[in-house]
Protein backbone atom coordinates (compact mmCIF):
# COMPACT_ATOMS: atom_id res chain seq x y z
CA UNK A 1 0.00 0.00 0.00
CA UNK A 2 1.42 3.33 -1.02
CA UNK A 3 0.95 5.72 1.85
CA UNK A 4 0.37 9.41 1.37
CA UNK A 5 3.10 11.89 2.19
CA UNK A 6 0.58 14.53 3.27
CA UNK A 7 0.55 13.70 7.03
CA UNK A 8 4.36 13.76 7.20
CA UNK A 9 4.49 17.11 5.43
CA UNK A 10 1.86 18.55 7.79
CA UNK A 11 3.87 17.33 10.79
CA UNK A 12 7.02 18.92 9.41
CA UNK A 13 5.28 22.27 8.78
CA UNK A 14 3.69 22.20 12.23
CA UNK A 15 7.10 21.57 13.84
CA UNK A 16 8.53 24.58 12.00
CA UNK A 17 5.50 26.60 13.15
CA UNK A 18 6.01 25.43 16.75
CA UNK A 19 9.75 26.09 16.97
CA UNK A 20 10.29 29.13 14.76
CA UNK A 21 9.15 31.82 17.23
CA UNK A 22 11.03 30.23 20.14
CA UNK A 23 14.23 29.74 18.13
CA UNK A 24 14.12 33.32 16.84
CA UNK A 25 13.68 34.56 20.39
CA UNK A 26 16.73 32.63 21.58
CA UNK A 27 18.82 33.71 18.56
CA UNK A 28 17.79 37.34 19.00
CA UNK A 29 18.86 37.33 22.63
CA UNK A 30 22.43 37.23 21.20
CA UNK A 31 21.69 39.79 18.49
CA UNK A 32 23.60 43.07 18.67
CA UNK A 33 20.84 44.86 16.70
CA UNK A 34 17.97 46.25 18.74
CA UNK A 35 15.30 45.10 16.32
CA UNK A 36 15.08 41.53 15.24
CA UNK A 37 14.82 42.31 11.52
CA UNK A 38 18.60 42.52 11.09
CA UNK A 39 21.52 40.56 12.47
CA UNK A 40 24.02 42.96 14.00
CA UNK A 41 26.52 40.40 15.22
CA UNK A 42 26.88 38.24 18.33
CA UNK A 43 26.64 39.91 21.72
CA UNK A 44 26.03 39.09 25.36
CA UNK A 45 25.14 42.68 26.23
CA UNK A 46 21.44 41.95 26.77
CA UNK A 47 22.39 39.36 29.36
CA UNK A 48 24.76 41.87 30.94
CA UNK A 49 21.87 44.36 31.00
CA UNK A 50 20.00 41.93 33.25
CA UNK A 51 22.63 42.53 35.92
CA UNK A 52 22.28 46.30 35.83
CA UNK A 53 20.82 48.31 38.65
CA UNK A 54 17.67 49.29 36.78
CA UNK A 55 16.78 45.64 36.33
CA UNK A 56 17.15 44.79 39.99
CA UNK A 57 13.36 44.42 40.30
CA UNK A 58 13.57 41.57 37.79
CA UNK A 59 15.79 39.63 40.18
CA UNK A 60 13.52 40.44 43.08
CA UNK A 61 10.61 39.08 41.05
CA UNK A 62 12.67 36.00 40.15
CA UNK A 63 13.40 35.34 43.82
CA UNK A 64 9.73 35.72 44.75
CA UNK A 65 8.77 33.39 41.87
CA UNK A 66 11.19 30.73 43.12
CA UNK A 67 10.09 31.09 46.73
CA UNK A 68 6.42 30.71 45.79
CA UNK A 69 7.17 27.79 43.43
CA UNK A 70 9.23 25.92 46.04
CA UNK A 71 6.66 26.38 48.82
CA UNK A 72 3.62 25.66 46.70
CA UNK A 73 5.15 22.56 45.10
CA UNK A 74 6.29 21.31 48.53
CA UNK A 75 2.87 21.71 50.11
CA UNK A 76 0.98 20.40 47.09
CA UNK A 77 3.24 17.31 47.04
CA UNK A 78 1.90 16.44 50.51
CA UNK A 79 -1.72 17.30 49.66
CA UNK A 80 -1.61 15.56 46.28
CA UNK A 81 -0.06 12.36 47.65
CA UNK A 82 -2.68 12.10 50.39
CA UNK A 83 -5.59 12.59 48.01
CA UNK A 84 -4.13 10.23 45.38
CA UNK A 85 -3.93 7.48 48.04
CA UNK A 86 -7.51 8.23 49.11
CA UNK A 87 -8.78 8.05 45.51
CA UNK A 88 -6.82 4.88 44.77
CA UNK A 89 -7.65 2.81 47.82
CA UNK A 90 -11.26 3.75 48.57
CA UNK A 91 -14.45 3.55 46.51
CA UNK A 92 -17.00 5.44 48.54
CA UNK A 93 -19.46 8.25 48.00
CA UNK A 94 -16.89 10.57 49.63
CA UNK A 95 -14.31 9.66 46.99
CA UNK A 96 -16.75 10.44 44.18
CA UNK A 97 -17.09 13.96 45.58
CA UNK A 98 -13.31 14.10 46.14
CA UNK A 99 -12.74 13.09 42.52
CA UNK A 100 -14.99 15.84 41.18
CA UNK A 101 -13.51 18.54 43.41
CA UNK A 102 -9.95 17.49 42.47
CA UNK A 103 -10.53 17.38 38.72
CA UNK A 104 -12.53 20.60 38.29
CA UNK A 105 -9.57 22.95 38.93
CA UNK A 106 -7.72 21.19 36.08
CA UNK A 107 -10.63 21.45 33.67
CA UNK A 108 -12.05 24.95 34.10
CA UNK A 109 -10.19 27.93 32.56
CA UNK A 110 -7.56 29.32 34.95
CA UNK A 111 -9.05 32.78 34.53
CA UNK A 112 -12.14 31.63 36.44
CA UNK A 113 -10.05 30.30 39.31
CA UNK A 114 -8.17 33.62 39.45
CA UNK A 115 -11.25 35.82 39.53
CA UNK A 116 -13.14 33.67 42.04
CA UNK A 117 -10.14 33.62 44.40
CA UNK A 118 -9.76 37.39 44.06
CA UNK A 119 -13.44 37.93 44.92
CA UNK A 120 -13.06 35.56 47.86
CA UNK A 121 -9.96 37.35 49.19
CA UNK A 122 -11.58 40.77 48.71
CA UNK A 123 -14.69 39.53 50.53
CA UNK A 124 -12.53 38.39 53.46
CA UNK A 125 -10.64 41.68 53.46
CA UNK A 126 -7.34 39.84 53.02
CA UNK A 127 -4.22 41.76 51.98
CA UNK A 128 -3.25 40.72 48.46
CA UNK A 129 0.39 39.78 47.95
CA UNK A 130 2.82 36.89 48.18
CA UNK A 131 0.56 35.07 50.69
CA UNK A 132 -2.51 35.09 48.46
CA UNK A 133 -0.40 34.07 45.42
CA UNK A 134 0.96 31.13 47.41
CA UNK A 135 -2.55 29.99 48.43
CA UNK A 136 -3.74 30.23 44.82
CA UNK A 137 -0.77 28.24 43.52
CA UNK A 138 -1.20 25.46 46.09
CA UNK A 139 -4.87 25.25 45.07
CA UNK A 140 -4.19 24.49 41.41
CA UNK A 141 -0.97 22.49 41.97
CA UNK A 142 -2.56 20.00 44.41
CA UNK A 143 -4.84 18.61 41.69
CA UNK A 144 -1.98 18.12 39.22
CA UNK A 145 0.20 16.34 41.80
CA UNK A 146 -2.78 14.09 42.61
CA UNK A 147 -3.10 13.03 38.97
CA UNK A 148 0.63 12.25 38.63
CA UNK A 149 0.82 10.26 41.90
CA UNK A 150 -2.41 8.44 40.99
CA UNK A 151 -0.72 7.31 37.78
CA UNK A 152 2.18 5.92 39.80
CA UNK A 153 -0.24 4.14 42.16
CA UNK A 154 -1.86 2.33 39.21
CA UNK A 155 1.29 0.25 38.81
CA UNK A 156 1.52 -0.38 42.52
CA UNK A 157 1.79 -4.01 43.66
CA UNK A 158 -0.53 -4.31 46.67
CA UNK A 159 1.11 -7.59 47.66
CA UNK A 160 4.15 -5.66 48.86
CA UNK A 161 2.00 -4.11 51.59
CA UNK A 162 0.51 -7.50 52.53
CA UNK A 163 3.98 -9.01 52.68
CA UNK A 164 5.21 -6.23 54.96
CA UNK A 165 2.18 -6.69 57.19
CA UNK A 166 2.72 -10.47 57.34
CA UNK A 167 6.29 -9.82 58.39
CA UNK A 168 4.95 -7.81 61.31
CA UNK A 169 5.45 -4.23 60.12
CA UNK A 170 3.25 -1.64 61.82
CA UNK A 171 1.16 0.84 59.86
CA UNK A 172 3.73 3.65 60.12
CA UNK A 173 6.61 1.40 59.19
CA UNK A 174 4.67 0.34 56.07
CA UNK A 175 3.98 3.94 55.13
CA UNK A 176 7.55 5.07 55.73
CA UNK A 177 9.53 2.08 54.51
CA UNK A 178 7.28 0.61 51.79
CA UNK A 179 4.68 2.99 50.38
CA UNK A 180 6.65 6.25 50.35
CA UNK A 181 9.84 4.84 48.75
CA UNK A 182 7.75 3.13 46.04
CA UNK A 183 5.74 6.29 45.36
CA UNK A 184 8.74 8.62 45.58
CA UNK A 185 9.42 8.96 41.81
CA UNK A 186 5.73 9.80 41.25
CA UNK A 187 5.67 12.29 44.11
CA UNK A 188 8.85 14.01 42.89
CA UNK A 189 7.61 14.07 39.28
CA UNK A 190 4.34 15.59 40.52
CA UNK A 191 6.29 18.12 42.56
CA UNK A 192 8.38 19.10 39.53
CA UNK A 193 5.21 19.52 37.46
CA UNK A 194 3.77 21.69 40.25
CA UNK A 195 7.00 23.69 40.31
CA UNK A 196 6.88 24.41 36.56
CA UNK A 197 3.16 25.25 36.69
CA UNK A 198 3.79 27.66 39.55
CA UNK A 199 6.80 29.30 37.89
CA UNK A 200 4.83 29.60 34.62
CA UNK A 201 1.54 30.89 35.93
CA UNK A 202 0.52 34.31 34.78
CA UNK A 203 -3.27 34.49 34.74
CA UNK A 204 -4.12 33.38 38.28
CA UNK A 205 -1.19 35.31 39.79
CA UNK A 206 -2.27 38.43 37.91
CA UNK A 207 -5.63 38.38 39.71
CA UNK A 208 -4.46 37.64 43.26
CA UNK A 209 -1.26 39.71 43.36
CA UNK A 210 -0.94 42.90 45.35
CA UNK A 211 1.19 46.01 45.03
CA UNK A 212 4.93 45.29 45.07
CA UNK A 213 4.63 41.51 44.79
CA UNK A 214 5.27 40.88 41.12
CA UNK A 215 6.45 37.49 39.89
CA UNK A 216 8.70 36.96 36.87
CA UNK A 217 5.87 36.14 34.41
CA UNK A 218 4.06 39.31 35.54
CA UNK A 219 7.23 41.38 34.99
CA UNK A 220 7.87 39.86 31.57
CA UNK A 221 4.23 40.42 30.65
CA UNK A 222 4.26 44.10 31.47
CA UNK A 223 7.56 44.58 29.61
CA UNK A 224 6.08 42.82 26.57
CA UNK A 225 2.81 44.74 26.80
CA UNK A 226 4.62 48.08 26.78
CA UNK A 227 7.12 46.85 24.18
CA UNK A 228 9.86 47.95 26.54
CA UNK A 229 13.41 46.54 26.31
CA UNK A 230 12.51 43.83 23.81
CA UNK A 231 16.08 42.41 23.62
CA UNK A 232 16.21 42.18 27.42
CA UNK A 233 12.95 40.20 27.31
CA UNK A 234 14.62 37.84 24.83
CA UNK A 235 17.53 37.33 27.23
CA UNK A 236 15.48 36.69 30.34
CA UNK A 237 13.07 34.46 28.40
CA UNK A 238 15.99 32.37 27.14
CA UNK A 239 17.24 31.86 30.70
CA UNK A 240 13.68 30.98 31.72
CA UNK A 241 13.40 28.42 28.88
CA UNK A 242 16.66 26.76 29.94
CA UNK A 243 15.37 26.44 33.52
CA UNK A 244 12.11 24.87 32.31
CA UNK A 245 13.90 22.40 30.03
CA UNK A 246 16.17 21.32 32.89
CA UNK A 247 13.17 20.62 35.13
CA UNK A 248 11.26 18.79 32.41
CA UNK A 249 14.30 16.69 31.55
CA UNK A 250 14.71 15.80 35.23
CA UNK A 251 11.05 14.83 35.65
CA UNK A 252 11.14 12.85 32.38
CA UNK A 253 14.06 10.82 33.73
CA UNK A 254 12.15 10.11 36.92
CA UNK A 255 9.07 8.91 35.04
CA UNK A 256 11.17 6.79 32.69
CA UNK A 257 12.76 5.02 35.65
CA UNK A 258 9.29 3.83 36.69
CA UNK A 259 9.01 0.34 35.13
CA UNK A 260 12.50 -0.89 35.96
CA UNK A 261 12.38 0.27 39.54
CA UNK A 262 8.89 -1.04 40.15
CA UNK A 263 9.61 -4.51 38.80
CA UNK A 264 12.81 -5.14 40.71
CA UNK B 1 -13.84 1.07 61.41
CA UNK B 2 -10.11 1.80 61.28
CA UNK B 3 -10.35 1.64 57.49
CA UNK B 4 -12.93 4.42 57.50
CA UNK B 5 -10.66 6.43 59.82
CA UNK B 6 -7.74 6.04 57.40
CA UNK B 7 -9.90 7.14 54.51
CA UNK B 8 -10.96 10.29 56.35
CA UNK B 9 -7.36 11.04 57.38
CA UNK B 10 -6.20 10.76 53.77
CA UNK B 11 -9.12 12.65 52.26
CA UNK B 12 -9.69 15.56 54.64
CA UNK B 13 -6.59 17.80 54.21
CA UNK B 14 -6.84 18.26 50.44
CA UNK B 15 -10.62 18.19 50.24
CA UNK B 16 -10.83 20.80 52.99
CA UNK B 17 -8.23 22.98 51.26
CA UNK B 18 -10.11 22.81 47.96
CA UNK B 19 -13.45 23.36 49.68
CA UNK B 20 -12.15 26.60 51.23
CA UNK B 21 -10.08 27.90 48.32
CA UNK B 22 -11.95 26.51 45.32
CA UNK B 23 -15.57 25.55 46.07
CA UNK B 24 -16.42 28.46 48.37
CA UNK B 25 -14.79 31.09 46.08
CA UNK B 26 -16.81 29.69 43.15
CA UNK B 27 -20.03 30.19 45.08
CA UNK B 28 -18.79 33.60 46.28
CA UNK B 29 -18.47 34.55 42.62
CA UNK B 30 -22.10 33.57 41.98
CA UNK B 31 -23.22 35.48 45.09
CA UNK B 32 -21.30 38.66 44.25
CA UNK B 33 -22.87 38.73 40.76
CA UNK B 34 -26.16 39.60 42.52
CA UNK B 35 -24.63 42.31 44.73
CA UNK B 36 -24.59 46.05 44.00
CA UNK B 37 -21.22 47.67 43.29
CA UNK B 38 -20.17 50.76 45.20
CA UNK B 39 -18.22 53.70 43.86
CA UNK B 40 -15.07 52.73 45.76
CA UNK B 41 -14.67 49.51 43.79
CA UNK B 42 -16.11 47.37 46.55
CA UNK B 43 -19.29 45.37 46.98
CA UNK B 44 -22.36 46.59 48.89
CA UNK B 45 -24.83 44.53 50.90
CA UNK B 46 -28.23 43.85 49.39
CA UNK B 47 -29.42 42.17 46.22
CA UNK B 48 -29.75 43.42 42.67
CA UNK B 49 -29.94 42.17 39.10
CA UNK B 50 -28.07 45.24 37.79
CA UNK B 51 -24.94 43.36 36.74
CA UNK B 52 -27.03 40.68 35.01
CA UNK B 53 -29.16 43.27 33.20
CA UNK B 54 -25.95 44.97 32.03
CA UNK B 55 -25.11 41.81 30.09
CA UNK B 56 -27.75 42.91 27.55
CA UNK B 57 -25.60 45.99 26.87
CA UNK B 58 -24.77 45.67 23.15
CA UNK B 59 -21.06 45.31 23.99
CA UNK B 60 -21.33 42.06 25.90
CA UNK B 61 -23.38 39.89 23.51
CA UNK B 62 -20.93 40.79 20.74
CA UNK B 63 -17.96 39.82 22.90
CA UNK B 64 -19.60 36.61 24.10
CA UNK B 65 -20.30 35.69 20.48
CA UNK B 66 -16.74 36.59 19.40
CA UNK B 67 -15.28 34.52 22.25
CA UNK B 68 -17.33 31.50 21.23
CA UNK B 69 -16.58 31.94 17.54
CA UNK B 70 -12.80 32.41 17.96
CA UNK B 71 -12.64 29.39 20.29
CA UNK B 72 -14.61 27.20 17.88
CA UNK B 73 -12.41 28.16 14.93
CA UNK B 74 -9.28 27.53 17.05
CA UNK B 75 -10.65 24.10 17.98
CA UNK B 76 -11.47 23.23 14.38
CA UNK B 77 -8.02 24.25 13.10
CA UNK B 78 -6.25 22.41 15.96
CA UNK B 79 -8.23 19.21 15.27
CA UNK B 80 -7.61 19.49 11.52
CA UNK B 81 -3.85 19.75 12.12
CA UNK B 82 -3.70 17.22 14.94
CA UNK B 83 -5.60 14.47 13.06
CA UNK B 84 -2.99 13.92 10.30
CA UNK B 85 -0.17 14.29 12.88
CA UNK B 86 -1.74 11.65 15.13
CA UNK B 87 -2.43 9.45 12.10
CA UNK B 88 1.22 9.66 11.07
CA UNK B 89 2.68 9.19 14.56
CA UNK B 90 0.36 6.30 15.38
CA UNK B 91 1.48 4.43 12.26
CA UNK B 92 5.16 5.12 12.84
CA UNK B 93 7.27 2.41 14.47
CA UNK B 94 10.48 2.55 16.45
CA UNK B 95 12.28 5.37 18.16
CA UNK B 96 11.16 8.14 15.74
CA UNK B 97 7.64 7.90 17.09
CA UNK B 98 8.80 8.90 20.57
CA UNK B 99 11.20 11.56 19.32
CA UNK B 100 8.63 13.25 17.08
CA UNK B 101 5.92 13.10 19.74
CA UNK B 102 8.36 14.68 22.18
CA UNK B 103 9.12 17.44 19.67
CA UNK B 104 5.42 18.27 19.45
CA UNK B 105 5.01 18.40 23.24
CA UNK B 106 8.19 20.26 24.27
CA UNK B 107 6.99 23.79 23.30
CA UNK B 108 3.97 23.16 25.50
CA UNK B 109 6.24 23.05 28.55
CA UNK B 110 7.82 26.39 27.86
CA UNK B 111 6.38 29.41 29.58
CA UNK B 112 3.03 30.46 28.14
CA UNK B 113 3.68 34.20 28.39
CA UNK B 114 7.06 33.77 26.70
CA UNK B 115 5.51 31.83 23.82
CA UNK B 116 2.92 34.55 23.23
CA UNK B 117 5.63 37.21 23.67
CA UNK B 118 7.77 35.44 21.06
CA UNK B 119 4.94 35.84 18.54
CA UNK B 120 4.44 39.46 19.49
CA UNK B 121 8.12 40.15 18.92
CA UNK B 122 8.08 38.19 15.65
CA UNK B 123 4.98 40.00 14.32
CA UNK B 124 6.05 43.39 15.70
CA UNK B 125 6.02 46.22 13.09
CA UNK B 126 9.84 46.40 13.38
CA UNK B 127 10.12 42.62 13.61
CA UNK B 128 11.69 40.17 11.22
CA UNK B 129 8.55 38.76 9.64
CA UNK B 130 6.90 42.04 8.68
CA UNK B 131 10.18 43.51 7.41
CA UNK B 132 10.78 40.41 5.31
CA UNK B 133 7.26 40.47 3.86
CA UNK B 134 7.60 44.20 3.17
CA UNK B 135 10.91 43.61 1.40
CA UNK B 136 9.36 40.89 -0.74
CA UNK B 137 6.45 43.16 -1.56
CA UNK B 138 3.90 40.67 -0.20
CA UNK B 139 2.34 43.29 2.08
CA UNK B 140 2.04 47.05 1.78
CA UNK B 141 3.52 49.52 4.25
CA UNK B 142 0.12 49.94 5.93
CA UNK B 143 -0.39 46.28 6.73
CA UNK B 144 0.12 45.31 10.35
CA UNK B 145 0.61 41.69 11.32
CA UNK B 146 -0.22 42.39 14.94
CA UNK B 147 -3.38 43.67 16.61
CA UNK B 148 -5.86 41.83 14.45
CA UNK B 149 -8.11 38.78 14.57
CA UNK B 150 -5.77 36.75 12.38
CA UNK B 151 -2.93 37.15 14.87
CA UNK B 152 -5.21 36.14 17.76
CA UNK B 153 -6.36 33.02 15.92
CA UNK B 154 -2.86 31.99 14.89
CA UNK B 155 -1.41 32.32 18.39
CA UNK B 156 -4.43 30.55 19.88
CA UNK B 157 -3.83 27.62 17.52
CA UNK B 158 -0.13 27.77 18.36
CA UNK B 159 -0.63 27.51 22.13
CA UNK B 160 -3.48 24.97 22.10
CA UNK B 161 -2.24 22.53 19.45
CA UNK B 162 -0.48 20.09 21.84
CA UNK B 163 -3.77 19.66 23.76
CA UNK B 164 -5.28 18.30 20.53
CA UNK B 165 -2.32 16.14 19.48
CA UNK B 166 -1.91 14.22 22.75
CA UNK B 167 -5.39 12.64 23.10
CA UNK B 168 -5.59 11.97 19.34
CA UNK B 169 -2.18 10.32 19.39
CA UNK B 170 -3.27 8.15 22.34
CA UNK B 171 -6.31 7.04 20.33
CA UNK B 172 -4.31 6.50 17.10
CA UNK B 173 -1.80 4.36 18.99
CA UNK B 174 -4.60 1.88 19.76
CA UNK B 175 -6.09 2.06 16.26
CA UNK B 176 -5.72 -1.03 14.08
CA UNK B 177 -4.19 0.30 10.85
CA UNK B 178 -4.87 -2.95 9.01
CA UNK B 179 -8.52 -1.82 8.89
CA UNK B 180 -7.43 0.87 6.46
CA UNK B 181 -5.86 -1.72 4.17
CA UNK B 182 -9.10 -3.65 4.28
CA UNK B 183 -11.05 -0.53 3.30
CA UNK B 184 -8.70 0.10 0.37
CA UNK B 185 -8.86 -3.53 -0.73
CA UNK B 186 -12.59 -3.07 -0.88
CA UNK B 187 -12.07 -0.16 -3.25
CA UNK B 188 -12.17 2.96 -1.02
CA UNK B 189 -9.77 5.73 -1.94
CA UNK B 190 -7.00 6.64 0.52
CA UNK B 191 -8.71 9.82 1.72
CA UNK B 192 -12.11 8.17 1.91
CA UNK B 193 -10.83 5.22 3.92
CA UNK B 194 -9.18 7.60 6.41
CA UNK B 195 -12.34 9.66 6.78
CA UNK B 196 -14.68 6.67 7.08
CA UNK B 197 -12.51 4.26 9.05
CA UNK B 198 -9.74 6.13 10.89
CA UNK B 199 -11.75 9.17 12.04
CA UNK B 200 -14.59 7.08 13.57
CA UNK B 201 -11.91 4.80 15.05
CA UNK B 202 -10.38 7.65 17.04
CA UNK B 203 -13.69 9.38 17.87
CA UNK B 204 -13.02 9.13 21.62
CA UNK B 205 -9.71 10.94 21.23
CA UNK B 206 -11.38 13.49 18.96
CA UNK B 207 -13.94 14.26 21.64
CA UNK B 208 -11.30 14.67 24.36
CA UNK B 209 -9.16 16.83 22.07
CA UNK B 210 -12.15 19.02 21.28
CA UNK B 211 -12.85 19.62 24.98
CA UNK B 212 -9.17 20.14 25.90
CA UNK B 213 -8.80 22.88 23.27
CA UNK B 214 -12.23 24.49 23.45
CA UNK B 215 -12.41 24.94 27.24
CA UNK B 216 -9.13 26.82 27.80
CA UNK B 217 -9.66 28.73 24.53
CA UNK B 218 -12.95 30.12 25.85
CA UNK B 219 -11.07 31.46 28.87
CA UNK B 220 -8.37 33.16 26.79
CA UNK B 221 -7.18 36.48 28.08
CA UNK B 222 -3.42 36.81 27.49
CA UNK B 223 -3.50 36.19 23.73
CA UNK B 224 -6.14 38.78 22.73
CA UNK B 225 -4.50 41.20 25.17
CA UNK B 226 -0.99 40.86 23.70
CA UNK B 227 -1.54 40.23 19.97
CA UNK B 228 -5.13 41.41 19.41
CA UNK B 229 -6.50 44.88 18.83
CA UNK B 230 -9.35 46.64 20.67
CA UNK B 231 -11.89 44.98 18.38
CA UNK B 232 -10.60 41.47 19.12
CA UNK B 233 -11.35 41.46 22.84
CA UNK B 234 -12.67 38.27 24.36
CA UNK B 235 -14.72 37.78 27.50
CA UNK B 236 -11.53 37.22 29.53
CA UNK B 237 -10.35 40.74 28.66
CA UNK B 238 -13.65 42.20 29.83
CA UNK B 239 -13.41 40.28 33.10
CA UNK B 240 -9.89 41.63 33.67
CA UNK B 241 -10.98 45.20 32.81
CA UNK B 242 -13.98 45.08 35.14
CA UNK B 243 -11.73 43.68 37.87
CA UNK B 244 -8.58 45.75 37.64
CA UNK B 245 -9.51 48.59 35.29
CA UNK B 246 -12.72 50.29 36.39
CA UNK B 247 -13.16 47.87 39.31
CA UNK B 248 -16.78 46.80 39.06
CA UNK B 249 -16.52 43.46 40.87
CA UNK B 250 -20.19 42.41 40.54
CA UNK B 251 -19.94 42.96 36.78
CA UNK B 252 -16.71 40.92 36.66
CA UNK B 253 -18.43 38.16 38.66
CA UNK B 254 -21.44 38.14 36.31
CA UNK B 255 -19.24 37.85 33.23
CA UNK B 256 -17.30 35.03 34.92
CA UNK B 257 -20.48 33.12 35.74
CA UNK B 258 -21.55 33.54 32.10
CA UNK B 259 -18.15 32.22 30.95
CA UNK B 260 -18.43 29.31 33.38
CA UNK B 261 -21.88 28.49 31.99
CA UNK B 262 -20.50 28.44 28.42
CA UNK B 263 -17.53 26.22 29.37
CA UNK B 264 -19.92 23.79 31.09
CA UNK B 265 -21.45 22.97 27.67
CA UNK B 266 -18.42 21.07 26.26
CA UNK B 267 -17.75 19.54 29.71
CA UNK B 268 -21.33 18.21 29.88
CA UNK B 269 -21.27 16.99 26.27
CA UNK B 270 -18.12 14.93 26.92
CA UNK B 271 -19.52 13.65 30.21
CA UNK B 272 -22.85 12.57 28.67
CA UNK B 273 -21.28 10.90 25.62
CA UNK B 274 -18.81 9.02 27.82
CA UNK B 275 -21.61 7.85 30.07
CA UNK B 276 -23.72 6.73 27.12
CA UNK B 277 -20.78 4.74 25.71
CA UNK B 278 -20.27 3.15 29.11
CA UNK B 279 -23.93 2.16 29.23
CA UNK B 280 -23.76 0.68 25.72
CA UNK B 281 -20.81 -1.50 26.55
CA UNK B 282 -21.89 -4.71 28.25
Amino acid sequence: MKSSRVPAVILLLVLVFLYLPILLLVVNSFNEARYSSTWGGFTLKWYAALLERENRDLWEAAQRTLLIALSSSGISMVLGTLSACALHWYRSRLQQINYGVLYLPIIIPDLLMGISLLLFFVGLGATLGTGTILIAHITFCASFVTVVVLGRLQGFDENVINAARDLGATKWVIVRRVILPLLAPGIVAGGLLAFTLSVDDYVITFFVTGPGSSTLPLKIYSMVKHSKDLPVINAISTLFLILTFLIVWLSQRLTDSQPTRASR
Amino acid sequence: MTLRKNEILLTTPTLLWLAVFFVIPSFAMLLISFRPANVYGGVEDGWTLDAWRALADPDYPIILWRTTWLSLVTTAVCLALALPIAFFLGKLQGKWRGILLMLVIVPFWTNFVIRVAAWRILLHPEGMLRQALLGLGVIGPDTLLLYNEGAVLMVMVYTHLPFAVLPLYAAAERFDYSLLEAARDLGASGFRSVMRVFVPGVSRGLLTAMALVLIPALGSYVIPDLVGGPSDEMIGNKIAQRTLGDRNLPQAATLSVALLAITMIPILVVFLINRKEHANQP
